[in-house]
């Protein structure tokens, strides 16, 4: 079986037909769709929600060694639902897909992970929080939280601490994506502290620094005419946090938003066009992975650059995640993550 | 001018039918011998590449129980959760299907020749009902099931998703083995820590049977070969003689003003149309033989291989396109020396009815001394020859050399003969059948080749099955083989078999390293079984008694050749020495073997105690004892092997190969007698001037057809005599030289004087049987177009 066109049919129709990146853009009929105001429940929000198409706890982290060399960390797990309900057995229509990867300014260490959610190989429980793909966790109450991945060339294991509150973006976590409307349920919790060893071929190295986590969850969170992103969240030295992206349109125009996150995680959302992202140059796979990012209102004109320009990730789905350090009217660091440019 | 000339050299097939048919028949049915081969080669071929990517048959380690039961669905989930990176499957039968359930989420990458293809519904492979993958053949037998046609699944394979399979199978929650991906993770729990009940069986790369499988294809390309160098040979014969019967339209339409150039051109152009009509028809056929003998092939590989062949036919571009290369290229070759022939000559060189014989004659100087070259640098080969190349150079030289020196062997013998001849007729006739020889030449030289091949191939296939059958019994010469865990079951086989076996046979072995080659060492126990079986090919004179003393070792053919090792060399294990006593043969295998006694292998290598056991005893008490053995100890029959069950299902194969081969020959001495038929119908027209002097002079006609008769016969029996010296060179080509540098390993051979007579028996029935209606014919001539030779004489 050739996992590589099963997974494009599942997650990848956009090639094609231009739907937006990782099928986000495609319309099922039965998938429950975000509305306007929601009332988040948790802990149960923090699990999944079958009924709607797909849903990630995406997890990234800027990390320091002892000497000071910076790297990057990602652990993410992906729901996709062939159909809005649940079920027991290899017949569950819930999939799961892991990606891990470590980022060093030389290499970009990447695994992936799939799994049927009928058998138990993978899931998420909201109480206690688990969530789970073979044997690749993250665990706790979201104060404090494990975190493993392993593969056969790393592993890590780390340890989150919450430094601040949950926050909400777009209006309380309604998240709009496109003029049409589509709108996705968004938030996250950015003020991890991280700690823990990364295991790589050259040996193993404590790293400390802070992680960013996000909940995002929608049926079809894309316009048609929009065919991948790029996003940003950035950690200001100040301790004031940014969350941007831009939706890429067939038209040739770009959907910004973006939020700003007060060092007390108050938040200001911001509509689109407040927001300017410009690409400032690229790697050899035209990439960009430089970037003017502009939020007039808040003061900040800044350059965001990658710390290793080569952090694609070779997974089914390729798309490029990697840190990046923050300079300008603010210094900091953060992640990037780009779709589309395959 | 252009249609004038084309309908001119048209109508020379219209008033000749006979040779049009000649021409179009001999291209076809060359190009169907060759396509036909080709065919049943890439089919199986291609069955491997199905079955092999089919769940990466073999390729990877595997996770099982080790009772050989099926483990419950939480194992793998609990083993995936500890970081192990396994695959489930479940398999069982299903309309006597093979149904292969996979998770191609887990599975790795390229397992299963299936994709689903743009119009695959994912929804529907994972959830819901289901689909099958299958070709053609076994979706028919499967019941009614969504089936999605795909010719890449293994022959009597039905692939599916797990949980259908478990389904289908009544297999709910169970998982017959896991495929262990060959990247784990850097971190992972101990597998005893989870799975206690599992085992895991490595990964069967390069096997034995395997290695034999190959063999046996390398015999198929060799036909294959020496169809094509038979083809070509009829294909010139062909074209020659449709060259040499229109020499008086050529000399005419030159006479006219038609230029050279054009001529050739439209020359070539119509060959080619006839090649590519011809070529079309022969595919075809070609089809035809392949879809015949494919049942019989896919049988023997199933059994060979363990894997299934489709015993259906695919329209495999790979074949049909060089059988259509073939009728180009053969059309193209043989006609480029006539059309070159046609350029020199002088404008208005008459058409000499003896044409033919006269170029014959200039040509057969430069032909010998052509053909004693050839046969000069064979018979260097013979000796020098040591990798593929050469053994094909080899090959390629003496079928060559042969071909061209038939012709003169012939000529020498009839010149002889005639000598002796004692009564006139006689003289008449051992003359007469000389200056007949040029036309008759290619078509016996296509006999030659065919009878030549029919003896080397087959030769090959009956030595091979003799040694392979020695080599079962040396090698398998215990009634039943154990393989144990552990101490404690090694404890338990030996505690219960002594006293009801007549002996067990520890067999033990380490892997090593002999003169930098890889080796296996195994330690033997004294035993006449050795004595009794081994079949040395060399040896000195007791090599089983200072084995076992300990002073020497016996190696396989393999170690001996890569590492130049003969008797009385001393090999070096664990630093201490022993002298080669004995060399075997030991088919099919990749790697060397030492084999020494118990005691030296206890002391060279105390950490390793044998893991498996040959016992003796009388075959009949086999099952019996296998019952006994798992109620006794537990260990259970899948642990066991059964010798006989293996040599019967190894002397099946071998039937069947010898079908393959027997109807490949007849198909080979089908087409050269063709050959024959054609050149004597060609020939009879022009004979009558020679023929109508001995009928003026009293023989009757019945006479000298009966002599025509004869003489068919008697040239067909002077080639045989000729073909066999040349097969066996051929067959000893093939077994020493090519098999050697192939595999590594030598071939003896075995002469089946019985098959060859049988066989010239044929050969002699075909020429009888085509020349029969030529000298009909010839009887029949009326008298009134004898004596018209008289009256036309120039």
């Amino acid at each position: 079986m050739n996992v590589k066109a099963l997974l494009l049919l599942i997650w990848l129709p956009f090639a094609a037909t231009a739907q937006g990146f990782a099928g986000l853009g495609t319309q099922i009929d039965g998938f429950s769709v975000p509305q306007p105001e929601p009332q988040f429940d948790f802990p149960a929000d923090h699990g999944a929600h079958p009924d709607y198409r797909i849903e990630w706890w995406y997890l990234t982290a800027n990390l320091t060694a002892a000497d000071g060399t910076p790297y990057g960390l990602q652990w993410t797990l992906f729901r996709s639902a062939l159909a809005p309900e649940e079920g027991a057995g290899w017949s569950a229509p819930q999939l799961w897909m892991g990606h891990a990867a470590v980022t060093t300014q030389d290499n970009h260490y990447v695994a992936e992970r799939l799994a049927r959610g009928g058998i138990g190989q993978a899931g998420v429980v909201a109480d206690p929080f688990e969530a789970w793909i073979d044997d690749w966790v993250l665990e706790g109450d979201w104060n404090t939280l494990r975190m493993t991945a392993s593969a056969p060339d790393f592993a890590y294991e780390m340890n989150l601490t919450a430094e601040g509150p949950l926050v909400f973006h777009g209006q309380d976590g309604y998240s709009v994506k496109s003029a049409a409307g589509q709108a996705s349920y968004y938030y996250s919790q950015p003020f991890f502290a991280i700690e823990g060893v990364l295991q790589l071929p050259d040996g193993d190295i404590a790293v400390t620094g802070n992680a960013w986590l996000d909940r995002e969850w929608s049926s079809q969170p894309l316009a048609d005419n929009q065919t991948g992103w790029d996003w940003f969240s950035l950690s200001f030295d100040d301790g004031a946090k940014l969350m941007g992206f831009r939706l890429q349109q067939t038209d040739g125009n770009n959907f910004t938003s973006a939020t700003w996150i007060a060092p007390d995680g108050s938040t200001t959302p911001y509509e689109d066009g407040a927001l300017v992202a410009t690409p400032l140059a690229l790697n050899d796979d035209d990439v960009p992975v430089r970037w003017r990012v502009e939020l007039p209102q808040k003061g900040v004109d800044v350059t965001v650059a990658a710390i290793n320009e080569d952090a694609w990730m070779t997974t089914s789905v390729p798309y490029w995640e990697g840190p990046v350090t923050v300079s300008g009217s603010h210094g900091g660091t953060g992640y990037l993550e780009m779709t589309g440019y395959e | 001018m252009t249609r004038a000339t084309l309908q001119a050299l048209l109508s020379h097939w219209w008033r000749n039918p006979m040779q049009l048919f000649t021409l179009l028949a001999g291209l076809a049915l060359a190009t169907a011998l060759w396509s036909g081969v080709q065919a049943v080669n890439a089919e199986a071929r291609a069955s491997y590449d199905a079955a092999a990517a089919t769940l990466g048959e073999g390729q990877y380690d595997r996770l099982v129980q080790r009772d050989g039961q099926p483990m419950p669905q939480a194992t793998y989930v609990a083993l995936r959760r500890a970081g192990w990176l396994v695959s489930p499957v479940v398999q069982g039968r299903l309309d006597g299907v093979r149904l292969i359930g996979v998770d191609p989420l887990t599975a790795p990458g390229g397992i299963g020749p299936v994709s689903l293809g743009q119009d695959g519904d994912v929804g529907a492979f994972l959830t819901g009902e289901g689909q099958l993958f299958a070709n053609a053949e076994t979706a028919a037998r499967l019941g009614d099931f969504d089936i999605i046609i795909n010719p890449d699944v293994a022959p009597g394979t039905a692939l599916t998703d797990i949980g259908v399979a478990q389904r289908l199978l009544g297999k709910a929650d169970q998982i017959d083995s896991l495929i262990v991906l060959p990247a784990q993770p850097k971190t992972q729990v101990a597998l005893s820590d989870v799975a206690q009940d599992l085992t895991r069986q490595p990964a069967q790369g390069g096997s034995d049977i395997g290695r034999l499988t190959d063999s046996f294809h390398l015999n198929l390309t060799a036909f294959g070969l020496l169809s094509f160098a038979v083809g070509i040979f009829i294909v010139n014969g062909a074209i020659g003689l449709a060259f040499e019967q229109r020499r008086p339209v050529i000399r005419t339409l030159r006479a006219l003003g038609l230029p050279m150039r054009r001529l050739i051109l439209l020359i070539g152009a119509e060959l080619m149309i006839f090649a590519l009509i011809a070529g079309l028809i022969g595919v075809a056929l070609g089809y035809l033989i392949a879809a015949l003998l494919l049942p019989d092939v896919a049988a023997t590989l199933r059994g060979l291989y363990g894997a299934d062949v489709s015993g259906t036919l695919q329209l495999r571009p790979v074949w049909w396109l060089s059988g259509l290369a073939i009728a180009i290229g053969g059309t193209c070759l043989a006609a480029s020396g006539a059309l070159c022939q046609l350029a020199k000559m002088p404008l208005l060189a008459a058409a000499q009815p003896r044409a033919l014989a006269m170029a014959a004659g200039k040509r057969a100087k430069v032909q010998g001394v052509l053909a004693f070259l050839l046969l000069m640098s064979s018979g260097v080969l013979m000796f020098t020859a040591d990798g593929l190349i050469g053994g094909f150079s080899l090959l390629a030289t003496l079928l060559i050399g042969a071909a061209l020196a038939l012709p003169l062997i012939l000529d020498r013998v009839l010149a002889a003969s005639s000598k002796a001849a004692q009564s006139v007729t006689m003289q008449w006739f051992w003359a007469d059948t000389r200056q007949q020889l040029p036309g008759l030449s290619l078509a016996l030289t296509a006999l030659l080749l065919a009878m030549a091949a029919n003896v080397g191939v087959s030769t090959m296939v009956s030595s091979f099955r003799l040694t392979f059958v020695d080599f079962l019994d040396q090698r398998l010469a215990s009634e039943l083989y154990v393989r144990t865990e552990d101490q404690t079951q090694s404890d338990a086989l030996i505690g219960f078999a002594t006293g009801r076996v007549d002996a067990i046979l520890p067999i033990q072995n380490a892997d090593t390293d002999i003169l930098g080659q890889p080796t296996e060492v195994f330690g033997a126990r004294d035993h006449a079984t050795y004595r009794d079986f081994w079949v040395f090919l060399q040896s000195t004179q007791n090599p089983w008694d200072t084995t076992f003393d300990g002073t020497t070792a016996v190696i396989n053919e393999q170690l001996a050749r890569r590492s130049q090792l003969t008797l009385g060399d001393a090999i070096t294990l664990q630093g201490r020495e022993f002298a080669v006593a004995g060399i075997y043969g030991d088919y099919g295998n990749p790697i060397g073997q030492a084999v020494i006694s118990e005691q030296a292998f206890a002391a060279l290598y105390p950490g390793i105690s044998p893991e498996n056991y040959g016992l003796r005893m009388p075959a009949e008490d086999v099952p019996a004892f296998v019952a006994a053995l798992e109620a006794a100890t537990g260990i259970p029959a899948t642990q066991t092997i059964n010798q006989s069950g293996i040599k019967s299902i190894s002397l099946a194969i071998f039937e069947r190969t010898f079908t393959v081969t027997t109807a490949l020959n007849v198909l080979t001495l089908a087409v050269a007698g063709f050959a024959i038929l054609m050149s004597l119908l060609t020939l009879a027209t022009m004979r009558v001037p020679q023929l109508a002097p001995a009928w003026a002079m009293g023989m009757t006609r019945r006479q000298i057809g009966r002599l025509e008769l004869l003489r068919a016969v008697l040239l067909a029996l002077l080639t045989g005599l000729v073909a066999l010296p040349l097969g066996l060179a051929l067959a000893w080509a093939l077994l020493a030289v090519v098999n050697v540098a192939a595999f590594g390993w030598e071939l003896p051979m075995y002469l089946f004087p019985a098959d060859y007579a049988r066989l010239g028996l044929f050969a002699l029935i075909a020429a009888a049987l085509a020349a029969l209606w030529p000298a009909r014919r010839l009887a029949r001539t009326p008298p009134a177009d004898l004596l018209k030779v008289f009256s036309n004489e120039r």
